[in-house]
């Protein structure tokens, strides 16, 4: 998916994550900032790499803030950021922009 | 007709909560509620119902709710919303969709249809997703029994007390006249279709005894349950539910005597000299599974 | 050196602090020593005054050099002002290399931290540490070690000479002009001064500090004119507001409340359940619900507390009050009503902090405990307990009474929810051992209830109670299933502090943090 403007998606409370996606200057940038980083550091960059890989994101710069959020959360305000920074807003979506469930959302 | 075991569950305490937050979607179903409601609807901020549907799936996906039902609670068809959350409830096969601000038979029908095209493009077998509705309107209460009888994927309705009191033009005041007939037809309706019923919210936290009572005097008109706000409630609300162990005996005598019976060609019959007949089998066999998941049955029906 | 606990002590530690691996909890039981003494310059002469203007004169009068152990009590929590007060006055002299034995810090003396990264403190030995000091420790700042112990520990080190204090700096709500201090009456009232009784025995020179000079005799006394040097009068000893708070109202939260049921329910199914039994819980929101929720039962039963011990709140006093309760035996009051409690109640009494908890004195009040509530950040599948650093590895906590109190009691009950955020609680092995696994006998969750295969006594009273049953490794699993499995932390080589059990052995290291490395 192509990156065309920055989307936050998420919020800063426990168990959450805030993931701030903003349009690439040719690659991949990821920054991680985890409350459980010496615990989880390397299962949270797993999982938002996967994420990131299945929505087909090759330039982006991608933050992370996260608050302690599970797996779930996590990849769900990836796909959140991903989508709206890529012309999936809800606005799209009611007009018949159909979500790819199963797909890339995975 | 469809054969799904979900149709006729226990559902005494269906709880809300707002599909958007992680921290309370992670693990609700510790306070053993029946049934959760993830919401898409009023608990979403409008500009956050993208980002609800995708912590849904994924909750509905990956997170373990041993057993508790999992209804989603869908944006109401007059919005723009609702068909992309049907898609997403399938995908994600969640238990039931809650219809919000449901008015007729034909609500029921388009959220029906929305399912089967997304049952199709998911794969999901029909008839394994059922269909809840919420009455919140004047209208939709008149509506009740066509609703009830609008799908056979429809398990019951519930009363939705705060948009309903406003169409009445009144407010809650507490003592439930507000609601008494709306609650009165509701539960007329939906045992007359063969469907479950569900009574409003009750908002005040701190006021347990006010809680206690509505409950009570709900499940006496024969309600099946209440929406839950808080985790709170839950406790309270299965204690209303719990049968006595004098109900629980006399349903006992009930089920086995017509089990009996029947198997001998006998259609009426006395249990501890009353007259008994088929017609109270259906409330004893609730009384029994109210009894097992209280945790209060110990006999081997 | 692996212990007993199964951590490794690193030799040079051992060699630098001159002490042991920690053996067994009741490794020392039966142990003959000498006890230590104090230097006491005597008073005969009766025109002398013990007054002293200011702080500022009295740490001149006291002689503080370099190297020397200075002393504080943690009475005022988080509202106490005499630390940060007397280190201003002591790092203006410039002395350096002092060895601070508080019985424990907070956050309210943050202000302290830049004395640790100039050298003027360069030792810490406290119950533990919360705030910017932990941090300072984590992260390297501090010099020598921070030895964090127990109460009991504490009061241990200082009557076996393991710690030696020099100068004793004591905050009393109230004093005369001769050093009699007592803990209610004065405008910081904290309703005991119990865990300064043993720095005003054993410290060379004792300072009492207060806001409100009362007239002579002030009795009777928590601490004694005949173990006081100096008096000290200044505008504030502490903020009130921080000293003790309201009564705090009982938790809504039902994951709580679930845990707290739990609890109950588990004690009245054990055979120590009966008149006259003896217990000790904390002040979270669980267990202040086990209070109250175990309150009713006795009140239904006729089942009377004959002792209720240790840190004390309101509910406890309530049950006091109701007749529940014979005797409250205090070492620390939470709030409010505790304080009020103390002052004009009779079956409520305050003890030393040796009297509490030393375990190397001829027997302490929580060797008599039935029941202690506790909390803990971590257990582990051994059931250790971790109760002073966070899973990050940052030193955010302390040890209190809980090593004491789980080696006292029959049976010691630990409320932990299975995750905090996605941090589990229950893990396979904690970030610092503080309280050994052998001391504690339940773990209860909001997942589920495990107890200690030591137990199986416990186990039959659990399971009589209907409690969901599972075992340490089940609820670790149901906690890894939902978080993931933690990443083992990464620290640095050097050891910033250790775990000291008790006894004065010791049970853990905590080591230097070190910045997350990706790969």
């Amino acid at each position: 998916m192509d990156v065309i403007k920055s989307s936050v998606a998420g919020t800063l409370e426990s168990s959450d994550a805030q993931v701030t996606v903003e349009p690439g200057s040719g690659a991949l940038e990821l920054n991680i900032e985890s409350s459980v980083i010496n615990q989880f550091g390397r299962q949270i960059r797993a999982t938002v790499m996967e994420t990131l890989d299945r929505l087909d994101v090759k330039n982006a710069k991608v933050t992370i803030v996260d608050k302690g959020a599970l797996s779930c959360t996590l990849k769900a305000r990836v796909e959140g950021a991903v989508f709206r920074a890529s012309g999936y807003t809800e606005d799209d979506i009611c007009a018949g922009k159909k979500l790819p469930w199963g797909g890339a959302i995975r | 007709m469809i054969n799904n075991p979900n149709l006729n569950r226990l559902r005494r305490s269906m709880m809300f909560l707002n599909a958007q937050k992680p921290g309370l979607i992670k693990d609700p179903y510790i306070y053993k509620p029946d049934s959760i409601m993830l919401d898409l609807e009023d608990a979403v901020a409008e500009n956050q119902k993208d980002a609800a549907r995708y912590s849904l799936y994924h909750a509905l996906k990956e997170i373990d709710y041993h057993g508790v039902e999992r209804v989603v609670r869908i944006n109401g068809l007059e919005t723009a919303h609702w068909k992309e959350d049907i898609r997403v409830c399938v995908a994600g096969h969640c238990d039931s969709i809650r219809i919000s601000k449901c008015e007729s038979a034909a609500d029921v029908i388009a959220v029906e249809e929305e399912m089967k095209k997304a049952e199709e493009e998911f794969g999901v077998p029909h008839g394994e997703i059922l269909i809840m509705a919420a009455l919140e309107s004047t209208k939709g209460v008149l509506n009740a029994l066509e609703i009830c009888q609008a799908s056979p994927l429809l398990f019951g309705i519930a009363l939705s007390g705060g948009d309903y009191t406003k169409d009445l033009q009144t407010t809650i005041s507490g003592t439930g006249v507000e609601f008494a007939w709306a609650r009165g037809q509701m539960i007329n309706a939906a045992r007359c279709a063969g469907k479950q019923c569900f009574d409003t919210v009750f908002t005040n936290l701190d006021d347990m005894e006010g809680f206690r009572r509505e409950t009570e005097m709900i499940k006496m008109m024969g309600f099946d349950g209440k929406s839950i706000v808080n985790p709170r409630q839950i406790a309270v609300c299965h204690e209303v539910f719990t049968p006595t162990e004098k109900q629980i005996i006399q349903a006992e005598k009930i089920v086995k005597e017509v089990d009996e019976k029947k198997a001998m060609g006998i259609g009426v019959f006395t249990v501890d000299g009353k007259m008994i007949d088929i017609a109270f089998y259906p409330g004893a066999k609730r009384t029994i599974e109210l009894a097992k998941a209280a945790g209060v049955y110990e006999g081997d029906l | 050196m692996i212990n007993a606990v199964g951590r490794d002590i690193p030799e040079k530690v051992l060699k630098d602090l001159n002490m042991k691996p920690f053996a067994g909890t009741y490794a020392r039981n039966g142990e003959e020593y000498t006890k230590a003494a104090p230097k006491v310059r005597a008073w005969m002469d009766p025109k002398e005054s013990k007054m002293v203007e200011s702080i500022a004169d009295v740490v001149k009068k006291c002689n503080i050099k370099d190297g020397m152990t200075i002393s504080f009590h943690h009475h005022f929590r988080e509202g106490d002002y005499i630390v940060n007060m007397v280190m201003e006055e002591i790092h203006k002299l410039g002395v350096k290399d002092l060895t601070i034995c508080a019985s424990s810090l907070g956050k309210a003396h943050n202000p302290i931290v830049p004395m640790i990264e100039d050298g003027t403190i360069t030792n810490i030995q406290s119950s533990g540490v919360r705030g910017q000091i932990g941090e300072a420790i984590s992260t390297g700042k501090l010099k020598g070690y921070a030895i964090m112990r127990s109460h009991g520990g504490r009061v241990r080190a200082i009557e076996s000479g393991d710690v030696h204090i020099d100068v004793a700096f004591i905050g009393a709500p109230t004093c005369d002009c001769y050093g009699n201090m007592r803990a209610v009456g004065g405008k910081s009232d904290c309703g005991v001064l119990s865990y300064a009784y043993v720095d005003a025995q054993y410290a060379d020179k004792v300072v009492a500090i207060t806001d409100t000079l009362v007239p002579y005799p002030n009795i009777p006394a928590s601490i004694s004119q005949v173990n006081v040097d100096y008096v000290v009068v200044v505008d504030e000893i502490g903020n009130p507001a921080k000293i003790a708070t309201g009564a705090a109202k009982p938790t809504t939260d039902v994951r709580k409340i679930m845990m707290a049921e739990y609890c109950t329910q588990f004690v009245i199914n054990t055979p120590y359940f009966k008149d006259g039994f003896s217990y000790q819980t904390g002040v979270g929101g669980a267990s202040i619900a086990s209070t109250i929720s175990l309150g009713k039962i006795m009140k239904e039963r006729g089942i009377k507390m004959g002792l209720g011990l240790g840190g004390i709140a309101g509910p406890m006093c309530e049950l006091l009050e109701q007749g529940l309760i014979e005797k409250i035996v205090d070492t620390q009051d939470f709030d409010l009503k505790a304080i009020e409690s103390i002052s004009t109640n009779p079956n409520h009494i305050e003890i030393t902090g040796s009297e509490y908890a030393n375990p190397m004195n001829k027997g302490a009040y929580v060797n008599q405990l039935d029941f202690v509530i506790l909390a803990s950040l971590e257990v582990d599948t051994h059931f250790n307990c971790n109760v002073v650093v966070d899973s990050n590895g940052m030193v955010t906590g302390a040890q209190g009474g809980h090593p004491d109190t789980a080696a006292g009691a029959k049976c010691t009950i630990v409320i932990a929810p299975l995750l905090q955020g996605r941090t589990p609680a229950i893990c396979t092995d904690v970030t610092t051992v503080t309280t050994p696994g052998e001391t504690v006998d339940v773990v209860i969750t909001d997942y589920g209830v495990a107890v200690n295969p030591a137990r199986p006594d416990l186990l039959e009273c659990a399971k009589a109670a209907k409690l969901p049953l599972k075992t340490i490794e089940e609820l670790r699993d149901m906690a890894y299933a939902i978080t993931g499995e933690p990443e083992p932390i990464k620290f640095g080589d050097r050891v910033v502090g250790v775990i000291e059990a008790r006894d004065g052995t010791i049970i853990d290291v905590v080591r230097q943090i070190k910045d997350y490395e990706w790969d």
